[in-house]
């Protein structure tokens, strides 16, 4: 009894303790950032791995783009102008087969090494043989793991040869060669990593071996990642010592650290807190318009979204600009064909509005006058949720009842993956600059059984489209740009008036800042969202 | 001789007891291993999808699949994963790419660290302010004690979570922000045992024990006023039930001082079920709190297992549950130990 007491006593003790140094003068270490370092908030737990063969995640391909060079580039404000970066120039062969490279000269990797056309082959080889996530962008050229040697080779320091399988339009191959999975990695250093064959993949995962404006110092899933600037860059010294951009998953968590000055940039805000911010005249928003399209996916397994009419109708049903201003406020913007803004021939005319008239008329016509139930699947996160809500409400205006089956992000895809849904509400990304990217995804589906090998958006959607399917293939062969884009505009147009597709929205990614911060480039892709010019 | 036998009979009932309590850690720990990893194999959660994302092709797919051992039999799968786990071998995590070990390593102690906090300001205002509304039962100070606890109860911790960071980090600047250290502390100290402030005291870095300490403050707070308020009701209904006792009033009319007759004798007599109660909320905390780890970005293991599960990452969540199942039954057996210090019954 007297021991229990003693113990007793003793934690009451160790409590009045604990509350004299809780409630006393607790005073945080000073706010403000180191004036050489760059502090972002943001949400990274998506990013697996930094290897430039694998990492094919958002926040992945922003790190490797900052950390590796590829071999071409593309002006951010006028994307059809192809940029060399390790490449100094380039052309391509009568036949439209082999692509000569010359490598730009004097350039290091960190490690000191000299980057040479050698290690431009490596760098695809291994990307190719490795076969990751991101592999077809290279391997959609006919590169197997068996031809790469003879496709992709060095005769020289300073010659990169590249034989793709057939031709094709030269800046589509160009605008894969600015994709992260093209990277050029230090294959020395890479080499000496190699274990049982795996071309330094568990190496590079959380490592860098590049030649770009920054050094990987440290990655630690879901907490943070350190970058060193790269003082001997051969674009250009950047502007900053070093960028730490930390996890932070809650948008209004970053808002305050922002306000409070503990981190230099907010990077997810959401509707809520860019409203609440605009009073706040010492912080400044930087806005780009990114590739990713919020559509939905009308399922054609069943019969009723089977209907032309009903699908024109629901299209019609979708109050957009309600939604754009209401929900969205500012990081996302209406767009309705399957090229997103700043792609060549990407359609912006935007011929749906909410019209409820019409789409009774519609839907009476396709035997359907009051309406019929429907379930979309939704990810239970903001905005999906909301924006579903509001297709909700005006939906039921024309007495179509939708019931919304909510789900984590994996476990709605999953079912998506399987067509078991009627309607889907999601994004879409395009992977590289070129328009194929989407109207590959959307446009094609040349096999429309559940054994099919390519399970495109449109086989997703159960949207037989073998016509269609064969004019988008053939957009890729033609090597006039005028009438490459010309061939997506008419696509575009078929699509947007009777894909089972509401393209609905294009995202506009929002960087928060002090107005002492400057710097920051948005890209179009996520892989161009460079720090490089970040001063404070 | 008779001496000897007797420890020898000891040595063999602790031996006997020792063996009873490993047959039932493995017994604890398989059934929590079989029960995980079925529910985690039927969840509609495609698992290759976190590995090789939505727009892999169907033979990178494919290649995936087969590299999880997903083209098994669900039982050969889970055959496959035990073997391993015996051998040590518990896997990768898709999350992190990094081992399971050296995840559960990392994101444990940072968990350790929040939870012990938070069930010492839990215990150090809980059992005080139950033991005052239960004499004052009635009165003013039981009325605000549970105007305490149940704010506490109903209050959402992601709420209470993110208006402790507005009052006190950056309206007052009282305490650091979310994060274990500011960036400017950060990479100073080797992790050695994983619970920073550790570390850094090892390390004799006082400044960032300090920065450590400021950030761990708020995140702790509100998870200890959680377990204050649930810790406060459960003291206040034992001491309540034992002031009502013939030996109180028996203490009370020999003349011993009302102090002595609270805190020595009602309060040593619910040692045993106040123990329990905090123990019990202690293991709570241990397991993680997803939203408060998620409102402060603090890494620990519940955002880690919810995550990974949400991949339908099983190797992760096998992982974190094993460590949790572990630190159960370590808990048990240290309040066994204890009871058998403040229970003088519980000694033989």
């Amino acid at each position: 009894m007297k021991l229990s007491t003693k113990i007793l006593s003793g934690t009451m003790l160790a409590g009045v303790s604990l509350a004299v140094i809780l409630t006393g003068a607790l005073t945080a270490a000073e706010a403000a950032t180191p004036k050489d370092t760059v502090v972002m908030a943001k949400q990274i737990d998506d990013i697996i791995s930094l290897d430039p063969a694998e990492s094919f995640e958002f926040s992945g391909s922003e790190v490797v783009g900052n950390i590796y060079d590829r071999l071409l580039s593309y002006d951010f404000k006028d994307v059809s102008i192809i940029k060399g970066q390790v490449a100094e120039s380039w052309s391509v062969a009568e036949d439209g087969l082999t692509y000569t490279f010359k490598i730009r000269k004097g350039m290091k990797f960190h490690s000191g090494n000299p980057v040479t056309a050698a290690d431009a082959a490596y760098s695809l080889h291994r990307a190719v043989a490795l076969n990751k996530s991101p592999a077809f962008i290279l391997t959609q050229f006919g590169f197997t793991k068996d031809n790469m040697a003879d496709r992709i080779r060095a005769p020289d320091a300073e010659t990169l040869l590249i034989r793709v399988q057939k031709p094709v339009a030269p800046s589509f191959f160009y605008y894969c060669l600015t994709a992260t999975v093209s990277s050029v990695v230090d294959s020395k250093l890479v080499k000496t990593k190699d274990v049982n064959g795996d071309f330094g993949n568990e190496f590079l995962k959380t490592n860098s071996a590049a030649s770009g404006a920054y050094v990987l110092r440290s990655w630690k899933a879901k907490e943070s990642y350190t970058l060193d600037a790269n003082e001997s860059y051969w674009a250009g010294k950047p502007k900053n010592k070093r960028v730490v951009v930390r996890h932070i998953a809650e948008a209004a968590t970053q808002r305050l650290m922002l306000e409070k000055g503990d981190v230099d940039y907010a990077r997810n805000l959401e509707k809520d807190q860019i409203i609440g911010l605009a009073s706040n005249k010492s912080v400044v928003m930087d806005t780009g318009v990114k590739g990713s399209l919020m559509y939905l996916g009308l399922n054609q397994k069943n019969p009723i979204l089977a209907k032309p009419e009903v699908r024109q109708a629901l299209k019609m049903l979708v109050d957009y600009k309600s939604i754009e201003e209401n929900i969205l406020k500012g990081t996302r913007t209406t767009h309705q064909a399957f090229l997103p803004k700043g792609f060549l021939g990407a359609l912006n005319e935007t011929p749906f509005s909410f019209d409820l008239a019409k789409a009774k008329e519609l839907l009476a016509k396709a035997g359907h006058p009051d309406g019929f139930s429907i379930t979309m699947d939704v990810r239970n996160v903001a905005p999906y949720a909301d924006v579903a809500q509001a297709v909700q409400a005006s939906w039921a205006k024309a007495g179509v009842k939708l019931e919304l089956v909510p789900g984590d992000g994996k476990q709605v895809l999953t079912k998506y993956r399987a067509r078991n849904h009627d309607i889907f509400i999601g994004d879409w990304g395009p992977d590289y600059q070129d328009p194929h990217t989407n109207a590959e995804t959307f446009a094609i589906n040349l096999d429309n059984s559940d054994t099919t090998k390519s399970k495109t958006l449109a086989w997703r959607n159960t949207w037989d489209i073998p016509d269609m399917s064969k004019r988008t293939l053939a957009a890729v062969e033609e090597r006039d740009s005028a009438k490459r884009a010309a061939t997506y505009l008419a696509l575009q147009k078929e699509h947007q008036a009777t894909s089972p597709f509401v393209v609905m929205f294009q995202q506009i990614e929002v960087a928060a800042h002090p107005a002492t911060v400057k710097g920051f480039v948005i890209g179009p892709s996520f892989d161009v969202n460079l720090y490089s010019q970040i001063t404070k | 001789m008779s001496s000897l036998s007797l420890s020898s009979g000891a040595l063999r009932r602790g031996g006997a007891a020792v063996l009873r309590l490993l047959v039932a850690i493995v017994l604890t720990l398989a059934g929590l291993l079989v029960v995980t990893f079925f529910i985690g194999r039927v969840m509609p959660i495609d698992p290759v999808l976190a590995v090789v994302g939505d727009r892999a092709t169907e033979e990178v797919y494919q290649a995936a699949y087969k590299a999880l051992g997903l083209d098994q039999s669900l039982f050969m799968q889970f055959w496959i994963y035990v073997t391993n786990v015996v051998q040590g071998d518990f896997g990768r995590s898709v999350l992190t790419s990094r081992p399971i070990v050296e995840d559960v390593l990392h994101y444990f102690p940072a968990t350790l660290e929040l939870a012990t906090f938070g069930t010492l300001i839990g215990v150090c205002f809980g059992v005080p302010l139950g033991i005052q509304a239960a004499v004052h039962q009635g009165k003013w100070i039981d009325q605000v004690a549970r105007f305490i606890g149940l704010l506490g109860y109903s209050a959402p911790v992601f709420w209470l979570g993110l208006m402790g960071l507005l009052v006190f980090y950056a309206k007052l600047d009282w305490v650091g922000g979310p994060g274990r250290l500011d960036v400017a502390y950060d990479d100073l100290v080797d992790p050695v045992t994983g619970v920073l402030m550790l570390d850094a005291a090892l390390a004799g870095e006082w400044e960032v024990v300090g920065n450590a300490f400021s950030h761990l403050v708020l995140p702790s707070a509100v998870l200890g006023y959680n377990s204050m308020a649930y810790i406060s009701r459960m003291t206040r209904s034992f001491m309540v039930e034992q002031l009502r006792q013939e030996y109180i009033t028996t203490a009370r009319v020999k003349g011993l001082s009302e102090r002595r007759v609270v805190w020595r004798h009602a309060l040593g007599n619910i040692a045993v079920p106040l123990i329990t109660v905090i123990a019990l909320s202690y293991a709570h905390l241990l397991e993680g709190s997803v939203l408060t780890e998620t409102v402060f970005a603090w890494p620990g293991l519940g955002s880690y297992i919810t995550a990974s599960l949400l991949n339908a990452d099983m190797n992760a969540v096998l992982g974190g549950t094993l460590i949790i199942g572990v630190t159960f039954i370590g808990i048990n057996l240290f309040c066994d130990a204890l009871y058998r210090l403040v229970d003088p019954r519980a000694k033989s």
